[in-house]
């Protein structure tokens, strides 16, 4: 395992303590528990918007707390849930009297640790739960699909809505919108090492590929030799078109996010070969995002995402944001 | 029988210092049952959370039954993080709620205990026998007991009754198809293995029982 590391015990440690001071200007960590939370607090009467997941996401979540996206974001440790007692710290934290959304990914551990904070904590508070992954069948003898990059999505376009004064419940609406509005897909050349384990957590050879792959490293639709950029363009997103029933004539965000180890020139170059495919649909691309924004620690590889639109997603999403890892309109 | 003997903190204390032992002896087994059907940090969570207890000793021996399982609770949940400090920490915070338990625990009472426990801990990770859990041990171990109580058997006889329980239901997860926690992405290619929750829950159970047969 190469990394820059020096021991994994104070991994997530340090690395939380140069996040915060890097961006001490919109944000705060605190420790014991790990919360991050905006640097200004809540105004009186803002919904809450706090998120969290295991860490090797970077830059979700604590990328996305500051103007316009989140108020605090809970990291667990290396893929692992973050628990109750951070979402409560949170919550405290960042209380602004009009409730707390939660935005949950939907994997066990997540689900279930989210569920008892707000068990334990008072006051109100809804959640949104994200699983925008088509790679995954969705059904009752699964844990269902997993949530992914349409998170990044979900918590621009809600945090916008909690900032100008929407209430929780329209929040929680808006929020399942987004999420039923989306779908993604990845596929990985490369496994990732979380450093606790030292080696990669899954095996691929040289030629190989994972298609369908989950942001954890977890197996996807199946295992095929690597085929041209635009074939593996092709595939994700005709999973996508079915899964979202997308017509001709419609206008969707396009995201194209890197896992970590890949370099943005070949997500430009993913982003030109889909924006081809998509014109020969008819789909009007209206926003876009090319970047890393919701990765798997090194893991060379991409998903792409699309969001269905309508005026109220596109107000959202070009609303004012001031986060580490988005700002624009400000 | 099952209503004689009175147990306390020390109890707990005892039990996980002799889980701990169990536990590291067959640490790396488990770590290659998670690493061909999970993500292999089971058996690393299963130690810190034990680590955890032990060196809570101190504080919680002097506490209440019911405030050094809360206390037990938060540390697992915090300490260990994602499914395992949920399903672990919903396990002894539920425990801590059963009534009457600082006014002493007889036998009885901690079946009680332990089966309420089993209980919440379904509910909360919404997984039943046969989907290749820890579920697969816990669910029939806490029937077993329920029954033992039920029909007032003699304590040893029930601790062998309910090691034989927790062996079989461990066994019995290596054909099952996983359709729940990370090994339900894989699938058919989740058979054959068996799932290191329910070995490592039964190692658990086991030792309990076998420290209780040979009081």
């Amino acid at each position: 395992m190469k990394k820059f590391l020096n021991s994994t015990d104070d991994f997530l440690k340090e690395s939380l303590q140069g996040f915060g001071a890097a961006h001490k200007d919109i944000i705060s960590c605190h420790y014991n528990p790990n919360i991050i939370t905006r640097s200004k607090a809540t105004k009186k009467g803002k919904v809450v918007i706090i998120s969290g997941g295991g860490s090797g996401h970077e830059p979700m979540h604590g990328g996305f707390v500051g103007y316009g996206m989140l108020d605090a974001a809970c990291p667990g440790f290396v893929f692992s849930s973050p628990s109750p007692d951070q979402m409560i710290a949170a919550s405290e934290k960042v209380e602004g009297g009009a409730g707390i959304l939660f935005i949950v990914k939907n994997y066990s551990g997540d689900i279930m640790n989210f569920q008892m904070a707000s068990e334990m904590i008072t006051g109100a508070s809804e959640t949104v739960l994200i699983n925008d992954d088509v790679a995954v069948e969705d059904s009752s003898y699964t844990t269902g699909r997993r949530g992914v990059a349409a998170t990044v999505i979900v918590e621009k376009i809600v945090g916008s809505l909690a900032e100008t004064g929407g209430s929780l419940k329209e929040c929680k609406i808006l929020g399942d919108k987004v999420n039923r509005n989306s779908g993604s897909m990845g596929v990985a050349f490369s496994s990732c090492t979380v450093p606790a384990a030292g080696k990669p957590t899954f095996k691929l050879g040289p030629d190989e590929m994972e298609f369908g792959v989950g942001i954890h490293g977890e197996p996807g639709r199946r295992r095929d030799k690597v085929q041209p950029a635009q074939e593996i363009t092709n595939e994700l997103l005709g999973a996508i078109i079915e899964d979202l029933k997308l017509e001709n004539n419609g206008e969707i965000l396009l995201f194209v996010n890197g896992m970590g180890g890949t370099p943005l020139t070949e997500l430009y170059l993913l982003y030109d070969n889909a924006k081809k495919t998509l014109d020969n649909k008819n789909i009007k691309i209206a926003r876009s995002l090319v970047g890393n924004y919701c990765t798997s620690l090194e893991m060379q590889g991409a998903s792409l995402t699309i969001t269905k639109l309508d005026q109220e997603l596109k107000k959202h999403w070009d609303s004012p944001v001031h986060t580490a890892a988005m700002r624009w309109g400000l | 029988m099952i209503t004689e003997s009175i147990l306390g903190t020390d109890f707990l204390i005892k039990n996980a210092k002799e889980i701990q032992v169990v536990i590291d002896n067959n640490a790396p087994e488990i770590e290659k049952l998670d690493q061909e059907i999970g993500d292999g940090d089971h058996i690393f969570n299963i130690q810190r959370g034990i680590k955890l207890v032990i060196e809570l000793e101190p504080i919680i021996k002097h506490l209440s039954m019911s405030k050094a399982l809360n206390q037990i609770a938060m540390k697992i949940l915090s300490g260990i993080g994602g499914s395992s400090g949920a399903l672990f920490g919903t396990l002894f915070m539920t425990m801590a709620k059963v009534s009457n338990i600082d006014d002493g625990i007889d036998y009885k009472k901690a079946i009680n205990m332990f089966v309420d426990g089993v209980e919440a801990v379904k509910q909360r990770g919404k997984a039943d026998v046969g989907e290749k859990t820890m579920m697969d041990v816990l669910i029939p171990v806490a029937n077993c007991l329920k029954e033992g109580v039920e029909k007032d058997i003699d304590l040893k006889d029930l601790m062998r009754k309910t090691i034989e329980t927790a062996e079989k239901g461990m066994l019995s997860t290596k054909n099952l198809l996983a359709t729940k926690g990370r090994a339900s992405f894989l699938g058919e290619r989740s058979k054959g293995h068996i799932d290191p929750g329910a070995r490592s829950s039964q190692l658990m159970i086991k030792t309990v029982c076998m420290s209780i047969l040979n009081t």
